[in-house]
This record gives C-alpha cells, structure tokens and sequence, in this order.
C-alpha cells in the first residue's frame, strides 16, 4: 500500500539536490538519502522544485463566457503551468459582486481539484463603479474572498475607491486596481507613441495609468489601507511605486509575463492576438518593469490569463477582446525575461510567483517555504527543457496565446496540490 | 510590385513612379471615343465598402470597368454584413466567389492588413480608418506632377486633422518617397503623439509655412472634433488654420490649393479659395480614376504578355489594338522622372 511520496533529488529553489519526504498533504522531512517504506517515488533528477505557483489574476470566465474557458479548463491550465492557486476575476456573468456568486465559483474550483480556486469579489455592483458591492458578506463566505477588484474595468471614481480602500480594513482585505483612467482612454486600442500615430490606432497613453496610480497610493496612505496594483505596464508606474514604498504605503503591485517580453512594436501586425490591456508597452517600459519586478518594487508577477473564444479575436484589430492567455507559459516567459537575464534566480521566481502572491491574497496554506512541517504544495520545473509554444497542445479552452511558433525555456514536469499530484510528467496526473 | 496595395509605404520609388507614369498613359484614354481596354477581362474585382464613400467607389468601379474586369460592388449595407457576418467570413465568400482583387474601405484601422492574411488575391486599401488611404495620395502625387513636374525637393503643407486622417498618413510616406518636403500644419492637438518622428516636418502656425509653399493640401476637419475639446469652435479654428483668399495670396505664384474632398466650405477652406484659378480639387477627382487603373492594372494584370504590343501569342482581339502600345515597355523601365510640367 503506499503511503506517502518521495520526491528524489530536487534542486530546493536551484540548490543542491535534496529529497523531500510528504506524507499527506504535509512536507514530513526534507533531507539527503530520504527513503520510506511503500511510498510513492517521485524521480526528480535535475529538477528545480519550488513552491507552488499562486497566480493573483486569472480570468475563468465562468459563469457566463463557458465557451472561452471554465473552472474547470483554466484551473487544469494552471495546474500544467505550475500552479497550486489561482485567483479568479470578479468580471464574470453574472459579475461576482455578491456571496452567491463568489461560492459559486469557489465550489467550481474544489470539485476540478486541480488548483485552489480563490475567487476575487468585485468592488462596485456589477463593476458599474457607482455603489459598493457587498464586501463584507463576500469575505464572510465560504470563499472568503480577501481580494477585490472591477478589473477590466478601473475603479474611477475618487470618493468610491477612498470608502472601498477604507471598507475593506475590517476584513483585512485589498483592493486590486485596474489602472486605467477612462477619459484618457476612450476607444484606446494600443500604446500611445509614434507606432500608434503611424497605425492610426487610438492611443493608450501611460499617463492614464499612472495618473490613477498616483491617485490611489495618495488615497491608500491617507486612509492607511492596502492597495495592490494590478498589471503595471510603464516605467512611469514603476517610479510611483517605488515612490510609494519609500513612503511606506502599503502598497503592492504585479506585472504580467507578457509585459515582460512582449512590447507595443507586434500591433504593426494588426493581428489582435496581440492586444491586451494594459497594452504592450515600449521597449524601455518593459526594460523598466524588469527592473522593478528585480528589486522588488513590484511585488509579483500575475498571469491576467484572458481566454477569448476564436471568434472575439479573428477581426479587425478594433473590434477585438483584449487579453492574451496566461497560466501555461508564465513560468516559461518569466524565465526568459528574468533568469536568462540573470536578474531574478530561482529564490527570486518563487517569492514573486508564489510566496508574495499568497501572501498579498492571504492564503495561509499557499507559498510556504519547502521545509518540514509545511503544506505539500509543490512545482518541479526541468530547467534545460526547451519548448515551441502550440496553441493546439494548451489546455485552456480558447487558444489566444502570443506565444505560438515562439520557442521558451524549462518544462513544468509535476505540480502537487497539498501532496497530490496534479500534473505528473507534464500531463494531467 | 507589390501584392497588395496597403499601405502607400509599401511603395518603392520605382513602384510609385510606374503607377503615376502608366497612370499618365491610361489618363490618355480618356479622351478616346471608346474609354475601354480589355486588360483585366475575366477578372472580378470586389468593392467591399463598409464605409459610405460613393466618390472612392464609383471611382474605383470606373477604373475596373474602364479594365474590362468583372466589378461586384458589396457594400455593408442591405448586405449580410448588416447581419453581422465577420470580415473573415465576408472574405472567404469573395474568396469563393473568385475574386481576384479586393478593393476595401473600412473603418477599422488595419483591415485590409487582416483581409489579406485570408483571401490569396490583390488587396486595395481604399482607406482603412484613420491609418491609410494610398491611391488618394497616388492621385495626389500624380495632380501634383502634371502642375509641377518633378516632385523632388518641392514643398507640401498638409493642413488640418492630420491626427484622424488616413489621406494625410498616405501622402507623407509617399511624397516622402518621391523626394518631395511635407510639412504638417495643424493645432497640437490634431498632430498625432510621435510626428516627431515621421518623415516630414510640423508646424503648428500657417501663416508662417504658405509663402514658402508648392501645394496646400487643406484636410477635412469635422465640426464635432469641438466636442471632444480638440479646439474651442469652428470659427476659432477657421481663423487660425482656415484658407482663405488673404492667406492664399501669401502662396506663391505657381503654388496649387488641393483637398482631398467632401470640403467643409467656409470651415477648413473658403468657397473663393476652392473655386479659384489655384485649386486643383475638381482635377483631383478625374485624375483618381486614371490612377486607379493603373494600380488595378498593375497589381492584377499579372502577365506582360496580355498586353498586345508585348503578347508572344498573335492577338485575337480586335480591342487590343487599343491597348496604348507602350505601356508594357514602360513597366520593365525602373526609374523615370515627372515627365510633364
């Protein structure tokens, strides 16, 4: 009978080689030459292990979009891309603005099994921005739901985000901003520069971005809460920031794989597998968001996984969604933004991709070191692995990644979630 | 040449030269009792407006007719559309129906970029949002040299909504292909973030760019842009960027008043101004169809043989002996100057 697991000859965060012994869904021993009688052997020669991915902007789209992606699909997506938790976006149909809803959701996620589904409660009634959702029943529920956000839409309205920021302190909650200053970015369809004049494409301008940034740090610090900024996308955001923390606001901020990797120059392409929003941003921004995720100024990287059915991005670049897949190849493009540029190692990935997500979502049982006494959730990443993305290999249900024909480095070979494994040589286990 | 005609930047200099030259020559048709030739007989060419522009269409429809092609207008209205159909599934029915060239005007930006990826024929843009619209600046180019010859070194103001227009966008990459000096005039907020960067010149003061000027292209400029604050009214903005006849008499003598049409008359430009000895604006309309068949000529007639003079096989169509006869010997020729004055 087995009883437990042995994973032989991780590299802990790219260290040397060490076994580490699970016995339920609890690291038991973490050590050299770890064996137990009858348990399940897990050969991981020349693996890195980390702690399981925590992702804090998913977009599930369930309810409502089923035909872009599902509990069930997206969650399986995260666990083939390392994950363990997965937040999920309140811009659903019926929006999660309400405990029903955010149960839900959360009871989708326990009966796929195949990460921790942590839904994300919307800030405003049907993210229309005018009056508070119901909060606190949303953080008394079952889901207990600590993060909130309207994201896809930007909480504009000066004296809601004060009471939002202000609300949510009783419940130790945050609110996630979707930065996007609405005024400014009227039918936006690209990063605002000299590529969106020549394109004849509506610009996106960073100051719209950062100009909310800076409104919402002044507020958090005026009303001492906790605001998290979701995908930050211009160097501009990036000094705020930093700004903010020196000031000792308690703020946090996350940026995406792709603005990592990818900039403004793909839309001359008009081939709206590459609009998003925020927009892909210029050359020095993604220099610059680099440099922030390095040292820490932001706090996390965060897929904004965004499935769109063929359809929604099959047409002109206007009339198309905006997002771009995720939960796949984040490990991967963080990789080669990040390590292969020799700014994060892998201590590094695992604080910005598990132990500081779980810690802003407040999800005790996730991003937790590897040690003895801990939750088994665990991700082993073959770091020589090389791969050519293919939409049609993607578990997700839609196929809008940015990445196909691109070749990214390492392989997700195991997940396990709280001592099970999910993912067992890079397939569904 | 090029495949397709997206962008009037995908031009070289030869290309842009050989379609003003054949132009010329087409243009010569139009005096002939019998306006047609049979170039592009047994080719379909789709006008697929999903923009009410009937001076581009009907100007297109002349040109391939004038080519003996196959014309099927598909406009978006009354059409399936109106029922929602995407532009993939509308390019896979013209690509079903054997279209051989596309001709499109749509108001996204970039569509004709995206038709091109789904159909294997010529696609024309005939403007495509506030991005390009290159045989408006083709016939521009071509208005331009049967007035002043050789375009190099001579000197364009672009004036008015340069930030919303796909005329203006055109001309630049073209005039600044054939060596011509753009300068664009135009409230700051009508430049578009960048322009620093494009090949040409800004100015955000008229009167100070006409006295040393070749041609003054007046750009249309909305009423309702007031309403998103890129200027205070109307009146305001004809003041400081309107021509009229006292700002016209600063251009030099041989300096030409162009448009690229409909004119808000007292607006951008004043009536004395449009309808003076100076303004080219009627001409420019006659001169787009003689461009447009030469870029429906060239980018679908495919095949030099098919042109009598050239034609290995001995010709069995009386009408080809209407073909102008040196047409084909043209198109092998790489570089030509601006022949007439």
């Amino acid at each position: 009978m087995i009883s437990g697991t042995v994973i032989k000859g991780a590299r802990i965060l790219g260290a040397q080689p060490q076994d580490i012994l699970i016995s339920d869904d609890v690291i038991t021993e973490v050590g050299v030459g770890l064996s137990k009688a009858g348990a399940h052997v897990v050969d991981a020669d020349g693996l890195i292990a980390l702690p399981g991915l925590v992702d804090l902007h998913t977009h599930l789209r369930e309810p409502g979009r089923e035909d872009a992606e599902t509990v069930e699909t997206g969650t399986l997506a995260a666990a083939l891309g390392g994950f363990t938790a997965v937040h999920a976006m309140a811009n659903t149909d019926p929006v999660a603005d309400s405990a029903g809803v955010v149960e839900q959701v959360w009871l989708a996620g326990r009966e796929a099994g195949h990460c921790d589904v942590h839904p994300v409660g919307a800030v405003s009634v049907g993210l229309r921005g005018e009056q508070l959702a119901e909060l606190g029943a949303m953080a008394d529920s079952h889901a207990r739901v600590r993060v909130f956000s309207d994201d896809g839409k930007c909480v504009s309205d000066a004296l809601l985000m004060r009471r939002a920021l202000e609300y949510v302190k009783a419940f130790d909650g945050v609110i996630a901003q979707h930065a996007q200053e609405p005024r400014l970015t009227q039918d936006a369809q690209m990063n605002e520069g000299e590529l969106s004049g020549v394109l004849g494409l509506r610009g996106w301008p960073a100051v719209a971005e950062e100009a909310i940034i800076a409104r919402d740090i002044l507020l958090a610090e005026h009303v001492g809460s906790r605001l998290h900024v979701c995908h930050v996308s211009t160097a501009g955001s990036v000094e705020l920031i930093r700004w903010a923390k020196s000031r000792g606001v308690n703020v946090t901020a996350e940026v995406t794989p792709h603005h990592l990797l990818l900039t403004d120059e793909l839309a001359a392409t008009y081939d709206p597998i590459y609009k998003v929003n925020p927009p892909l941003r210029s050359r020095d921004d993604v220099e610059a968001v680099r440099r922030g995720l390095a040292d820490g100024t932001i706090d996390v990287v965060a897929t904004d996984h965004a499935p769109h059915a063929l359809e929604d991005k099959e047409s002109e670049w206007q009339e198309a969604a905006f997002g771009m897949l995720g939960l796949e190849t984040a490990l991967s493009v963080v990789v080669a933004a990040m390590v292969e540029t020799e700014l994060l190692d892998w201590a590094g990935v695992a604080d910005r991709m598990s132990i500081r997500p779980a810690r802003i979502g407040r999800l005790s049982g996730q991003g937790r070191e590897i040690a003895a006494g801990m939750p088994a959730n665990l991700t082993l990443v073959d770091p020589s692995a090389r791969r050519v993305v293919d939409a049609g290999s993607l578990a997700s249900k839609s196929r809008n990644t940015p990445y196909v024909g691109r070749e990214l480095p390492v392989r997700v070979v195991h997940t396990l979630l709280r001592g099970k494994p999910t993912v067992l040589d890079g397939k569904p286990a | 040449m090029t495949k397709h005609l997206i962008s009037a930047g995908d031009l070289s200099r030869d290309d842009a030269l050989l379609i003003l030259d054949t132009a010329t020559q087409l243009a010569r048709l139009a005096d002939r009792p019998i306006k047609k030739l049979p170039t592009l007989r047994g080719r379909t060419v789709v006008n697929l407006f999903y923009e009410d522009s009937t001076r581009t269409r009907t100007s297109f429809e002349a040109a391939a007719k004038r080519l003996s092609a196959d014309v099927i207008n598909f406009s978006a209205k009354g059409s399936s559309v109106s029922k929602g159909e995407s532009l993939k599934d509308t390019a896979l029915t013209l690509e079903a129906m054997g279209a051989d060239g596309v001709v499109i005007r749509h108001q996204a930006s970039g569509a004709p970029h995206r038709l091109a990826n789904w159909i294997k024929g010529s696609v024309v843009n005939a403007g495509d949002g506030t991005h390009e619209h290159p045989t408006q600046a083709l016939l521009d180019a071509f208005t331009m040299r049967r007035h002043l010859g050789n375009l190099e070194s001579r000197r364009v103001a672009i004036v008015g909504d340069v930030l919303h227009s796909r005329v203006a966008r055109s001309n630049v990459l073209l005039l600044n292909t054939l060596g011509a000096e753009v300068t664009l005039v135009a409230p700051p907020t009508l430049l578009p973030v960048g322009v620093e960067g494009w090949p040409c010149g800004h100015s955000f003061d008229l009167d100070s760019v006409l006295a040393k000027t070749d041609v003054v292209m007046m750009l249309r400029v909305q009423r309702e842009r007031m309403n998103d604050s890129y200027f205070p009214n109307a009146r305001e903005y004809s003041r400081r960027y309107g021509l009229d006849a006292a700002r016209m008499a600063m251009l030099p003598e041989h300096a030409i008043v162009m448009h690229p049409g409909p004119m808000n008359r007292g607006m951008e430009i004043a009536a004395e101004v449009a309808d003076s000895m100076r303004s080219v604006i009627v001409e420019q309309v006659a001169n787009g169809v003689s461009v447009r068949m030469a870029v429906l000529y060239l980018l679908l007639g495919g095949n030099v043989s098919a042109i009598g003079a050239e034609s290995s096989e001995p010709s069995t169509s009386s009408e080809r002996e209407l073909e102008p006869a040196d047409t084909g010997q043209r198109r092998r020729r790489s570089d030509f100057a601006g022949e007439e004055a």
